[in-house]
Parts: C-alpha cells; structure tokens; sequence
C-alpha cells in the first residue's frame, strides 16, 4: 500500500477516476460502453506514438522528429497504394521501413555526432517535414482505395446500442494493443528492456552503462527504430481513421504525445517511465478533450485546460520528489 | 603455489611527458586486505588501471596473476581473473531496484536475452548472502543511504568469482556506522580468500583494516609496509616526502563583542537549540559525523534553508536568514562541500570565477563590466593567493583540486566577509596544498575575519581552529579549547558524543 501510493501512476489513475465522476455526472452519456470504445479508438493514433516516446525518453533522450517521420511513412503509403495497387499488409510495410530508416538516420546522428537528441530531432523534423512538402508541393490525397476504407472499418466484435446502430471494438485499437503488448514484453522481459532503464538512469555520463558491458550505440539504434516504427503505424491509423491524408495533419501534435507521455510519469530526464503511466496519461488527455466536447465547452479552452492539467500534475511530482530528497536528522530529544 | 595472488615488477607507465609509474614492484597476497596509499597524482589511478586491464604498462612490465605470467591483459581478461574494481562513482544505476542491479553485469556477460524475475533474485540473493549483507531486493537504488549503495556495488562485483576487489575511496561519503558495516563485509570476504584492495589519500579508519599498505609518490614505490608500523604522521611524511606539523593557531581574543552570536537556533528534522558565539579573528570548527546536523546548520546561517526559530546576530544586528542574497551582503561567505557541483563553475574561466561575486562592484558605467578593473582585480586575487594556473582564462576544470579550492575561497574573500563559513575545506586536497590552503584561511582570520570550519577530519579542526563544537543528532554536545585537548581526546571525545 505504502509503495502503492508512493507511485506516481496511483495519482494519475485517481485523476483519470475523478474526471470520469465528474464528466459523467454532468453528461450520463459519457460512462457507455459505446462512448468508451469510441475514445479508445480515436486515441489509437496519439496512443501508438505515445508508446515511442516513452521508449524514447527511458532511454534518456528526447525526440520531436517523429510527427514528421509519421507524415512522411503515411504520405509515401498513400501516393503508393492510390497509384499502383495494394493492400492493408504493403500499406504497413511501407510506412514502417519508411520509419524505420529514418529513426536509424536518427541514431547515427545522436551516436556518431554525440549532439544532444532534442536538437537532432529538431533538425530532421523539419529536414524530414520539409522535404516532404517539397516533393508533394503540399497536395492533400482524398480518394484512398475503397479496401483501405473498409479496413478501417472492420470491427474485433460488435454490439448494437439502444438504437440499433452497431458498434465495437476498432481494429485500429487492436493495432494499439499489439504495439503496447510488444513494448511491455521488450522492457520487461529482455535484456535489451533493462539495458534502456540503465542506459537513461546514469545520465550524462553513460560510463556505468559501458562499464557493465551495455552497448550503447545497439541500444540507440533500437530506441531510435522503435520510435520509428511506432511513428509509421500511427502514420497508417491516422489515415484509416480520417481517410484523408494531408501532409500537414500530424506535425505538430508531438508536444501532445510528449505532454501525455511526461503525465503518466515518465522522467524527461530519463530512465523512468511505465507503459501503464503512459496509457493513464494518454487517457487522461482524452477523456479530458472528450468530457469537455460533451460538456459543450468551446474547443478554444481545450488547451488552457489541457496545460493546467500539465502544469498541476507535474509540479505536484516535483513537490512530492523534494520532500523525499529533504535531509532529514533525527534530532535528539530535549 | 604460491601465497600471492598478483606480483607484479618492474611496472611503468610513461604518457606523453610525463613517467606516471617508474618501476613499481608490488604484490597482493590471497585473501589480504591491502592499501594503496598516495596523493594525488602519485600514479595511484595508473596502477589500478593497469591491474584492471584500461591501461597497458610499458616494455619491461611484469606481471603475474595465480603464477601465470599476463603478456596481453584487456578489461575482459582481468576479469575473468577474477579483478573487479569499484570506481568511487560506485556505477549504479538509481532508477533500478537491488536486484536488477546486481544483476545486470551477469546477466549481460551471460548473453543472456530475456530476463527472468526470479532468476534475477537468485543472483542478487547468492551475491549478498555471500557478502552477508541483507538489503530489499526491490527498493530502488537511489533510495538508499550511501552505504547501502556501496554494499550494492560490492555484491554486483562479486556475482562473478572475484579473487581481488578494488575500492577507489570507498570511506570518503560514508558515515562511521556504515564504514563498520563495510569492514565486516571486507572481513567476511577475506574469510573466503578473496582479496581487498582500498585506494585512499585520506589517513584514518582505512588503517583499522589494513594488513600492509604501499606507498607512492611521484610515480615511484616508497615502500610497503605493515599498517601496524605506520601512524597518521609517518604516512603523511612518507606521502609526501615532509613532514606537515600542525601548530596549534595562537588566538588572542582582542575584542570582547561577539562577531556573530547565534541564540536557540532550530529547524525540524535538522537541528535544534544551537546557540554559540564567534569572535573576529577567531576559528570556530564545528565537527561531528556524517549526518550530525553540522553541514544544515551551515546553510540556515547562509540563508539557504531558513531555521524555524532563534535568531543570528551579526554585529548586534539580526540576520534575516532569509535568503543567500541577503546574508552575502550582510557579510557572510560560505565555501561549500562538494566545490565541483555547488561552489564553481567548472568550465567556465579561473577569471569569471573569481569575479563572480563582486561582479556589481566591477561595473563601468552604463552598467557594462570594466574590462580593466575586471582583470587588475582577478590578477590581484590569482597572485595573492598564489593558484598556479597559466592564464585567467583556463576553465576552472583544469586545474588541481588545491587550486580549485583556492578559486573558490579567492571568490569569497573578494566579497569581504565579516564571517567566512567553509564546509570540508580540504576534502580531496593533498597533504601539501592542505597546508596551504590552512595557512590562507589563518591569515584571512588574522586579518579580523570571523570564520567557521565544519569538517569531520578531527586533526584537521584540532590543527587549524582555535576551539571546536561537537555536534550529534543534530544538537551541540560539547565545546572545547584547542590550547587545553590533544587530537587525541578529541577524538575520543567526537566518538564518546556520536555513539
């Protein structure tokens, strides 16, 4: 219990509880099972590349570029798949080799040049995004195969509601507990998972990690691929979700992930960070957005709202972290 | 077979410009518990490093480990006969619990790829039964005392078969309690033959463990010899080649006010009811332990962690304590312990270092600084305190850890404090530029100046203070002159207070 509540997850899960209570009782609508699959699934896009970041920032580092790598899998997918032919399996494929060349573009730079990785990425964000409109010169795609369309569509199950209009579980959300499953079997399981924690806990000095026979450029390599990979199924999702693919609909959404990510208690400084804290903090963000649609608040408060909540629960860790550092002596009676 | 464990004859080292080891023989018999003694730059580090396989000696170099001659040694090879090193970083990792740390080294030298929780257990389980410890496998690493995380080190050395451990100043950040600790974990592994090696500069408790100790100087061996035979004085001279003697500092109290007079002094959880006078010119050491309130009760007269109530009076007149801004301009310096992270900036220049106080009194107008003045005053400080330094322009992380220490107090006494608080002023500093840096701080206090000296070297505040406080958990527990105690009895008595 003392460990319990020692945990920065416990206090997300009670805010994500709480929000729950509050939004409900103001719209009963809310608390439906149709409702909370209809979440799940629009928050598979943000969810998959959540899950990178937080590989990401384990392993101490801090990457922007992978809204860019997202747009530019998804992008070359769609020019590919409305050109020529295809299906669903070509249109992974290409958008994660796509992801994974890239985040390898990614490492190199960060291992070779020893640059710190926020400014990395913030380079080939925009080399990425950049070139990209160049090549498209900007040009949205609507008209995307109709397999595509009805993929998107496909349900795990189905349930009817009062209405009798059917609903269900999205594959999309399916492909979101797939990349979740994979995540959480590699940092727990593997030696590769425990190398991340290590790598990120010794901080600037990556001494430690060498001198217990890690190979840090291997686990760069892994972390920047992963992030990748992650950013080119996003790239697919978000286009099976809104069936359009526009070069410019997913960069800027990477302070989001990051925001989301850093609420379920992942350390910007690394070497901390849970796959749970992380779906806690990405619902968080979206139940957030969801209540306050069904509660009729304007769309131009989301962000005020969404950076408070960032604001409070950030520094309540921070607060909670100082008392624990305090020194304390254990003063001799008078 | 033989009763050593590694011989070695013959073994130098030279880097460019500089012969770091001249011919060093040196031995570690099974199950010894040995020391290495040295100041900085004595070839210490270079020796180690040559043990452990980072650094290859020169042409002419032998050595033996179990009767077999080593011709090519890399870090590998040396441990897998059985050579492990503890670096003073200790090299965990503090967001990882017990055992995932131990662990981690045999597991990757497994080429293992999954992790197994239970496997992960049974080793750091083996590991501290074999070291006698007992510590919660899943409490994170940066959770526990200082130690504790050394005991974490040991048993993550010793998943493999060690025959030698290696600490580099394992004593320096533990307190007394843990430092015992430490010696029965050194006792219970030279019970099962394997050897302990302790790299140290600092003479004390090392000595109640010893079996030998082997001194260096200048790159060469002075000797080895049985600790039994040695004494904090005949070390020191061997250390250094001198003999430093501590004369006692010669107070006269002139003026009869108090400088400083601190009354009821307390904060929660820090210390409580401390209440002491300072004359000008005088030097107060304040001693006791590791966690004895000494060092909290320094930065609450700084203004940097704001007591809960009592007062401080500077000159008659009340401190506000309430911030370090305040208290600098009221005429208080503080050198703090660990120079490296709180008291400079380390790339930045000896110069800007320096200046970095008094920055407001060096300004032109406009606001702009003058150049001029800027240099004339740093010149004047890098001279009168004599740091060896080739230009005002290095960055400060060039210099020795004497020098370092001379920047620092340079940057302070340029403020011109009434009171000058100096926390562990020679932590890390050798024999030589220790003696240096004490004669600065006397002249300083001759000139008037009130200063404080918190240091838990004993013979470091019997040889420079004039009179000492003894604190324990966080209270005052006893006063003494230093004209009317010996070292010794201080001793004693900083043990009889903390025990």
């Amino acid at each position: 219990m003392r460990r319990l509540m020692q945990r920065h997850e416990t206090y997300v899960f009670l805010a994500v509880v709480a929000l729950t209570i509050v939004v409900t009782a103001l719209n009963p609508n809310f608390l439906t099972m149709e409702n909370f699959l209809d979440i799940l699934k629009s928050c598979s896009f943000l969810g998959i590349m959540a899950i990178g970041v937080l590989v990401v920032l384990i392993s101490g580092g801090v990457d922007i570029s992978f809204t860019a790598v997202a747009t530019v899998g998804q992008y070359v997918m769609a020019v590919v798949i409305t050109r020529y032919t295809g299906n669903i399996a070509l249109a992974f494929t290409i958008a994660i080799a796509i992801g994974l060349v890239l985040g390898l573009i990614n490492a190199a730079l960060i291992y070779f040049f020893n640059i710190p990785t926020i400014i990395v990425s913030i380079g080939t964000l925009n080399v990425f995004y950049g070139l990209l409109i160049v090549f498209s010169g900007g040009k949205w795609i609507y008209t995307l195969p109709d397999w595509f369309h009805k993929f998107a569509e496909t349900r795990v199950f189905t349930l009817f509601n009062s209405n009798g209009i059917p609903y269900g579980l999205s594959i999309v959300t399916l492909i979101w507990i797939f990349v979740i499953v994979l995540a959480a079997l590699i940092l727990r399981y593997t030696v590769l998972g425990r190398s991340l924690y290590a790598v990120g806990g010794c901080g600037f000095d990556k001494g430690p990690a060498e001198r217990a026979g890690i190979n840090i450029f291997r686990v760069q390599v892994f972390v920047y691929t992963f992030m990748g990979f992650t950013a080119g199924v996003a790239g697919v999702v978000q286009a099976l979700l809104v069936q359009t693919v526009a070069p410019n609909s997913i960069v800027g959404k990477e302070l989001n992930v990051i925001a989301a990510v850093v609420l379920g208690g992942a350390s910007l400084a690394g070497g901390a960070g849970t796959i749970v804290g992380t779906l806690l903090g990405v619902f968080l963000l979206a139940i957030l957005s969801n209540g306050l649609t069904l509660m009729r608040v304007p769309s131009y408060w989301y962000d005020v709202v969404i950076g408070m909540v960032i604001l409070t629960s950030v520094s309540a860790s921070a607060l909670q972290q100082r008392r624990e550092q305090q020194r304390a002596i254990a003063v001799e009676e008078a | 077979m033989s009763n050593l464990f590694l011989s070695m004859q013959n073994v130098s080292k030279r880097y460019t410009g500089v012969q770091a080891l001249d011919q060093v023989d040196f031995e570690i018999r099974r199950g010894e518990v040995h020391c290495l003694a040295g100041e900085n730059g004595s070839g210490k580090s270079t020796l180690i490093k040559i043990i452990s396989g980072v650094v290859q000696p020169d042409d002419g170099s032998r050595i033996v480990v179990e009767d077999r001659e080593i011709t090519h040694q890399t870090s590998i090879e040396s441990m897998r006969l059985g050579i492990e090193v503890i670096y003073q970083d200790l090299s965990l990792f503090p967001n990882m619990t017990v055992s995932q740390n131990i662990a981690l080294n045999e597991i990757i030298e497994n080429k293992s790829r999954l992790v197994v929780k239970k496997h992960e257990a049974e080793i750091a389980q083996a590991a501290m039964d074999r070291v006698g410890v007992d510590l919660p496998l899943k409490e994170l690493v940066g959770d526990l005392s200082m130690g504790d995380q050394q005991l974490v080190a040991i048993c993550r050395a010793l998943t493999s078969d060690v025959r030698l451990l290696i600490m580099d100043e394992p004593t320096t950040a533990l307190t007394r309690k843990e430092i015992q600790g430490l010696f029965r974990v050194v006792a219970e592994l030279k019970s099962q033959g394997i050897a302990s090696m302790f790299i140290s500069h600092k003479l004390g408790e090392i000595f109640e463990i010893a079996e030998r100790v082997t001194v260096l100087r200048d790159g060469k061996k002075v000797g080895t010899y049985p600790s039994s035979d040695l004494d904090d004085a005949k070390l020191s001279y061997l250390m250094t080649g001198q003999t430093v003697e501590y004369t006692p500092y010669d107070y006269e109290r002139i003026e009869q006010q108090p400088l400083l007079e601190v009354r009821n002094l307390s904060k929660k959880n820090n210390f409580a009811d401390v209440s002491f006078t300072l004359a000008p010119g005088e030097i107060l050491g304040i001693t006791g332990l590791l966690g004895s309130g000494r060092t909290e009760l320094a930065l609450s007269l700084f203004g940097m962690n704001r007591p809960d109530s009592g007062a401080v009076y500077l000159n008659g007149d009340r401190l506000p304590l309430a911030s370090v801004g305040k208290s600098v301009r009221a005429g208080i310096g503080y050198v703090p312990e660990n120079r490296l992270v709180q008291g400079l900036v380390m790339p930045q220049s000896v110069g800007r270092n320096i200046a970095v106080t008094t920055i407001r009194k060096l300004l032109a107008k406009l606001g702009f600084i003058d150049k001029d003045l800027y240099h004339e005053n740093v010149a004047e400080w890098i001279d009168r305190l004599s740091v060896m330094v080739p230009s005002a322009q290095s960055p400060v992380q060039t210099l020795s850890g004497g020098n370092q220490q001379r920047v620092v107090l340079a940057k302070w006494m340029a403020t011109a404090p009434k009171v000058l608080i100096l926390d562990g002023p020679t932590v890390g500093i050798d024999v030589a530029a220790k003696s240096a840096i004490h004669t600065i701080i006397r002249d300083l206090a001759k000139s008037g100046v009130g200063v404080i000296i918190i240091s838990d070297e004993v013979a470091e505040v019997h040889g420079t203070c004039n009179r000492a406080l003894v604190m324990n958990r966080g209270r005052i527990k006893a006063e003494f002159a230093m004209a009317s105690v010996s070292a010794h009895e201080l001793q004693d008595a900083v043990q009889q207070v903390s025990a």
